[in-house]
């Protein structure tokens, strides 16, 4: 079976770009010029220096003694936590403000839920002197304030969202209508592996460092380059999208997708979008899309802001249908269990969204002998407020 | 029988006045009262927006409007519902506009024959692209009569517009700027190239200028270099406006105005 994207942007009967006319020169441009331009030595140099010098990476692999002993395997964690800006994000924001650069771009726009990615592409901004203008759900705002303040001292401009929800959702709507007022001079930095063809497959590329790395690290650490399991968490989907892509082809590899069930999956606030989605399209992309009868997108909830989207990337839409991938749904009350198992076996304290990953570690039975991968996309500190609450500490 | 929007253009050829109102704005059931409102008051076409959760393509004033349509609970199947009887009393050309989503989740065909029985003459799809619409449902649309409409905006180059006007039935839709719906007060001398250029090309339907149309100043200017205007925005706006008037009066005021016929 075949996971990479076809030639007219789909994977399986997912992906696409289903975009106004008024966007079609902007994603033309790009389409044209995005694989010249990533495959190209002077791209890779660039790309790879700041991967290192900047980002920090390689990032660890590291072997998580204690909690392998809890769930009787063995587990290590792909420590993407330790980057700068604490997650997976900043390799997204770094590929593609290259890319804008080589674009002759002169002025980026981006969405963020969480205000992560935000704060990852106000941060490449800072580092190459853009105009930085990200939009954000008024709501999100309010409930994301310290970021806010971080992407304001990075130089960039926020601005506030209040049409539909006032969510990530709108604020992705309000982005793609900045981009298509200004065709010429902008380029959107997107922050996951949604949107129209080619940014699906654009910053899987990116993110590809992830599962490029553990390839090596497993080597070195077990002998063998793949894990009998991979487990990361699904919003969008692009720290998981980065972890599997070197192992999509590889049936020995299980892939393990942790979506936001919310409440529950049946509570009516959720965000499992694979289990209860039906294709759609969103932001310029078919995909799984949480939907009413009508076709009105509906708005998801989880506790975590990063998973909180109505669809998923069309990569996960296809992996998900074929079977490739195995779904799991976790509650908000697992993930928050997960994060604290995490932090006291571990010290280490995850993102809520990574919490989820960690929580699909209760939903499987490896043997002992396995090995399992969790990519640990984030660090839990922006998610500090919620744990004091919730976990009453 | 012929459609109706290839009816129109064989009768007039210039000035040609399309109003596009959102369904169940501003309220649920007004659908079928600006329609006549419209065609009474002088209006050569109508597009009838289906409104949408995320509508892409549109700026503050049609958003807001297809989130009070939806909040008043309008769906594509109540649309046709309250349409069934539509043509008993307005025979102008009638378009359905509507982003893709809610279109696929009713399924194309099912659209296309409501559309067909309803006695809808054409549709506008913004997010459905030209490649995918030509392979996968141009046969469908021709076997049902319904015409389609597509975009074309100030930097689709030459060829493209050729080959999308040629996919176009009935007429092309001439997105004056590089924009989002939403009124303008002026026609820039940008705006007047591209214009005067399709103009020169002779294209093989006749098109109509949406986006930014306001009054009647933007609404002349169109009409010296196309065969008419679309204008959405300012009218929404105008429906939604506080006053004393009945919902027939607005209708009736704006029209004098773009016409230039206003009693006052
Ligand atoms: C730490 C972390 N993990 C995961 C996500 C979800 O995004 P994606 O599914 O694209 O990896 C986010 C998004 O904000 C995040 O901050």
């Amino acid at each position: 079976m075949g996971f990479e994207v076809d030639a007219g942007g789909f994977y399986g009967e997912y992906g696409g770009a289903y975009i106004p006319e008024m966007l079609y020169p902007n994603i033309r441009e790009l389409e044209e010029n995005y694989m010249k331009i990533v495959q190209s030595d002077s791209f890779q140099s660039k790309f790879r220096l700041l991967l290192r010098d900047y980002a920090g990476r390689p990032t660890p692999l590291f072997r998580a003694e204690r909690l392998s002993a809890h769930f009787g395997t063995q587990i290590f964690l792909k420590r993407e936590d330790l980057n700068h800006t604490g997650a997976h994000k900043i390799n997204n924001t770094i590929g593609q403000i290259l890319m804008a650069g080589q674009l002759n771009k002169k002025r980026i726009i981006a969405e963020t839920g969480a205000g992560q990615h935000g704060v990852a592409t106000a941060t490449v901004c800072a580092l190459t002197g853009m105009e930085c203008i990200i939009y954000m759900g008024a709501l999100d705002m309010e409930r994301q304030a310290p970021n806010v303040k971080k992407m304001l001292m990075l130089g960039a401009e926020v601005r506030p969202v209040h049409s539909g929800n006032k969510t990530l959702k709108d604020a992705t709507n309000e982005a793609i209508r900045d981009w298509i007022n200004h065709p010429v001079d902008t380029h959107y930095i997107i922050g996951s592996v949604v949107g129209p063809h080619p940014y699906p497959d654009m910053v899987t590329r990116f993110q590809s460092v992830i599962s490029e790395e553990i390839r090596i690290q497993l080597m070195e650490k077990t002998g063998r380059d793949y894990p009998d399991y991979l487990v990361a968490c699904v919003g969008g989907g692009s720290n998981a999208a980065g972890a599997y892509y070197h192992y999509l082809e590889n049936e020995g590899v299980k892939l393990i997708s942790a979506e936001a069930a919310g409440l529950g999956v049946d509570s009516g606030f959720t965000a499992a979008t694979s289990l209860l989605g039906r294709p759609g399209i969103i932001h310029g992309s078919r995909t799984l899309l949480m939907q009413d009868a009508d076709g009105q997108i509906e708005e998801p909830y989880s506790i975590s802001a990063g998973l909180d989207y109505p669809g998923v990337g069309p990569l996960h839409a296809w992996l998900a249908e074929s079977g490739r991938a195995t779904v799991f749904a976790i509650t908000d009350d697992e993930a928050l269990q997960a994060a604290m198992l995490c932090t006291r076996k571990e010290g280490i304290i995850p993102a809520l969204e990574t919490a989820h990953a960690l929580a699909a570690l209760e939903k499987i039975s490896p043997g002992a002998e396995d090995v399992v991968v969790v990519n640990l996309s984030g660090r839990g500190d922006k998610d500090m407020e919620t744990y004091i609450e919730k976990l009453e500490i | 029988m012929i459609n109706r929007i290839d009816q129109l253009f064989r009768e007039k050829d210039r000035e040609i006045l399309s109003i596009y109102i959102t369904a169940g704005y501003p309220e649920l059931h007004d659908t079928g009262k600006v329609l006549k409102a419209l065609q009474e008051s002088g209006a050569d076409m109508v597009e009838i927006g289906i409104p949408f959760s995320d509508p892409l393509a549109d700026g503050p004033v049609i958003q807001r409007s297809s989130q009070l349509a939806l909040q008043n609970g309008m769906t594509l199947d109540l649309l046709f519902n309250q349409l069934k009887e539509i043509r008993e009393s307005v025979s102008i050309p009638l378009v359905m506009m509507g982003y893709l989503n809610p279109i696929l989740q009713m399924g194309m065909e099912r659209f296309l024959t409501r559309c067909r029985d309803t006695g809808i003459d054409g549709v506008i799809i913004p997010d459905l692209p030209p490649a995918e619409y030509e392979t996968r449902y141009l046969d469908l649309f021709l076997s049902y009569g319904i015409y389609n409409s597509l975009l074309i905006t100030p930097h689709t180059d030459d060829k493209r517009i050729a080959r999308i006007a040629a996919l176009s039935e009935g007429f092309l839709y001439l997105v004056a700027a590089a924009s989002t719906t939403g009124a303008r007060n002026s026609v820039g001398d940008q705006q007047r190239n591209y214009f005067q250029r399709l103009k020169e090309m002779n294209l093989p339907v006749p098109g109509l200028i949406g986006f930014g149309i306001s009054n009647r100043p933007t609404f002349l200017t169109a009409c010296e270099y196309a065969s008419g205007a679309i204008i959405g925005s300012a009218f929404i706006e105008a429906l939604g406006e506080r006053n004393a008037l009945t919902l027939e009066e607005r209708v009736k005021s704006f029209m004098g105005e773009i016409r230039g016929n206003a009693l006052t």
